[in-house]
């Protein structure tokens, strides 16, 4: 009999440990974003995870959004050859990296550099007990903690994801015109030709979801961190691995609900 | 009654007032494993109470449990003969800025130098100019003797001078109850008398209530008006330091025997 209960059970408790973890994560986010709206705001500690988070971060974001352009140059215009179709190349490198590459690999780039050391930091935090130390000054590890997190972030995903889609398009420029001989006239007046304004809209509400999903998750995990360092490792990596699967599912949904207004 | 501490200028004793820790029939678990199985205590105005007890029997737990840090699974804490269960929020952030708590491990800021980790609570709590959070912060640096490392990071420092570092940052508010989770342990013999002295000037001077946590027997029997041994999630016996030196109980003598033996046979350093 406990045989045949076993499965069954095991399958309850596991769906019973998801939900309650969805649960948490959902009070946590409700949590911080509570305190982003009570003031006062810790203001010089956001200017610090700007610097963090955003500014260290940029060389990486150029890198990849340089790499990316030329990439795309070669494989789109390898594609467009085949209808013929090459003089397109600038608003089909535009139009895939404004609308979906630059915001979800800037992401993800940020989640692997900033989100990691977040969940650490915090984790860290937090097994040695200054969370706790937070907690007994009346002091709100919200407010210290995940809310200057949350406005840097709102401040550099976009930036950030705006550094990567021009560098991206540049790199594209490189291929196209230097390398594969287009002219520079067609690349660019294709591109102000066919990216509108809600493409670039699209590309910045996507950049905002990325970002309060990197700090909801680096914050969420590195505060629950489990004991001694193994927690802490734990937290970070599944906080990466989480937040990274969370922005391509939450991609996939913001497109479906984009694409149709 | 005095209940908002203004940490600027209060220098007066609240031995008058009903100020009083009254811990009622706490459980707690972890995961199945029950750490506090009933654990009572009073604490009055005024008055330093010792826990003691072996290591691994919830002390810190209980400690953590008063400051609601941690939630108990039932029972209740009265402060004041009102219960600070059922508060949240602000009512809660109130009850915890009259109240100071010395972390086992310090928990100093590791973001932040000696100093801003004195100056912090004083910074994010008070009105005081520069001037003033500067004179505090160097008094209480002088009082538990880390004048001139200041400008040190807490990884730069010994273990005992983090204690102290951190025992300044509780002092500098001036609570009126504390809860000191072990504040001497691993300091040298001198410096164990030392933060003794420093609890009992504090008390006399601010008239704060303490629970401490200790390991040293029998120094503490000096510094605590009463003392409650913690075993097996109980508080199995609670008296005087006399009381307890001259314990019937058995585990509370060999507790008691046992660890003043192995100190004067140099066991414990
Ligand atoms: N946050 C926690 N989660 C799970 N178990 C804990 C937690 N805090 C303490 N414990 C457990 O409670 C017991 C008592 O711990 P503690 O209060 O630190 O003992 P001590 O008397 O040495 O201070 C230990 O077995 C510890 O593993
Ligand atoms: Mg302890």
């Amino acid at each position: 009999m406990d045989y045949i209960l076993a499965i069954p059970r095991s399958i309850g408790t596991a769906v019973l440990d998801v939900l309650q973890e969805t649960g948490d994560m959902f009070l946590f986010l409700g949590r911080t974003l509570y305190w982003t709206f009570t003031p006062p705001l810790k203001v010089n500690r956001v200017v610090r995870q700007i610097g963090f988070m955003g500014a260290r971060s940029t060389a990486l974001i150029v890198l990849t959004g340089a790499f990316t352009g030329m990439i795309l140059g070669l494989q789109i215009y390898y594609t467009l050859q085949k209808f013929g179709a090459e003089a397109y190349l600038g608003p089909a490198i535009a139009l895939s990296v404004i609308r979906e590459l630059g915001p979800v690999l800037s992401a993800l780039m940020i989640i692997g550099r900033a989100g990691s050391a977040l969940s650490a930091e915090i984790g860290i935090m937090r097994i040695t007990e200054q969370v706790d130390a937070l907690e007994s000054m009346s002091l709100s590890p919200f407010r210290y903690l995940m809310v200057p997190n949350m406005l840097a972030a709102l401040v550099s995903f976009p930036l950030l994801g705006a550094i990567f889609n021009v560098v991206a398009i540049y790199g594209g420029y490189l291929i196209g015109v230097k390398l594969l001989g287009l002219s520079a006239g067609t690349y660019f007046s294709g591109i102000k030709d066919f990216v509108g304004y809600k493409d670039i809209r699209d590309g910045m509400i996507k950049s905002l979801c990325f970002g309060v999903i990197m700090i909801w998750v680096s914050c969420y995990k590195g505060y629950n961190t489990g004991h001694g360092a193994e927690g802490v490792s734990r937290a970070t990596t599944t906080s990466v691995v989480m937040a990274s699967t969370l922005v391509l599912v939450w991609d996939y949904f913001l497109n479906s609900v984009m694409l149709n207004f | 009654m005095n209940k908002s501490p203004s940490p600027s200028g209060r220098g007066g004793c609240n031995l008058g007032d009903l100020l009083m820790i009254e811990v009622k029939n706490i459980h707690k678990s972890f995961d199945g494993q029950a750490v506090l199985k009933g654990v009572s205590l009073t604490v009055e105005t005024g008055e330093i109470f010792a826990v003691i007890g072996g290591s691994g029997q919830g002390k810190s737990v209980l400690l953590k449990v008063i400051m609601r840090l941690l939630e108990a699974d039932s029972g209740d804490i009265l402060i004041d003969g009102k219960s600070i269960r059922g508060l949240r929020g602000q009512a809660l952030y109130k009850m915890r800025d009259r109240a100071g708590y010395l972390f086992q491990g310090g928990a100093l800021f590791d973001s932040m130098t000696i100093y801003e980790n004195i100056a912090f609570p004083l910074r994010e709590k008070t009105k005081l100019s520069k001037k003033e959070i500067n004179a505090r912060v160097e008094e209480e640096l002088e009082k538990v003797g880390l004048s001139g490392m200041g400008h040190k990071y807490p990884e730069e420092v010994s273990g005992g001078m983090k204690k102290r570092a951190a025992f300044a940052r509780v002092l500098v508010m001036r609570p009126e109850v504390v809860l000191f989770d072990e504040p001497t342990t691993g300091l040298d013999p001198i410096l164990v008398d030392s933060v003794h002295r420093l609890i009992l000037w504090g008390k006399k001077t601010y008239g704060f209530t303490a629970v401490i946590v200790s390991h040293e027997i029998p120094e503490i029997f000096g510094v605590a008006d009463r003392i409650g041994m913690l075993s097996g999630g109980v508080m199995i016996e609670t008296g005087t330091p006399d009381e307890i030196r001259n314990s019937r109980v058995p585990e509370v003598r060999r507790f008691v025997r046992g660890l003043s033996e192995e100190v004067s046979a140099g066991g414990i350093a």
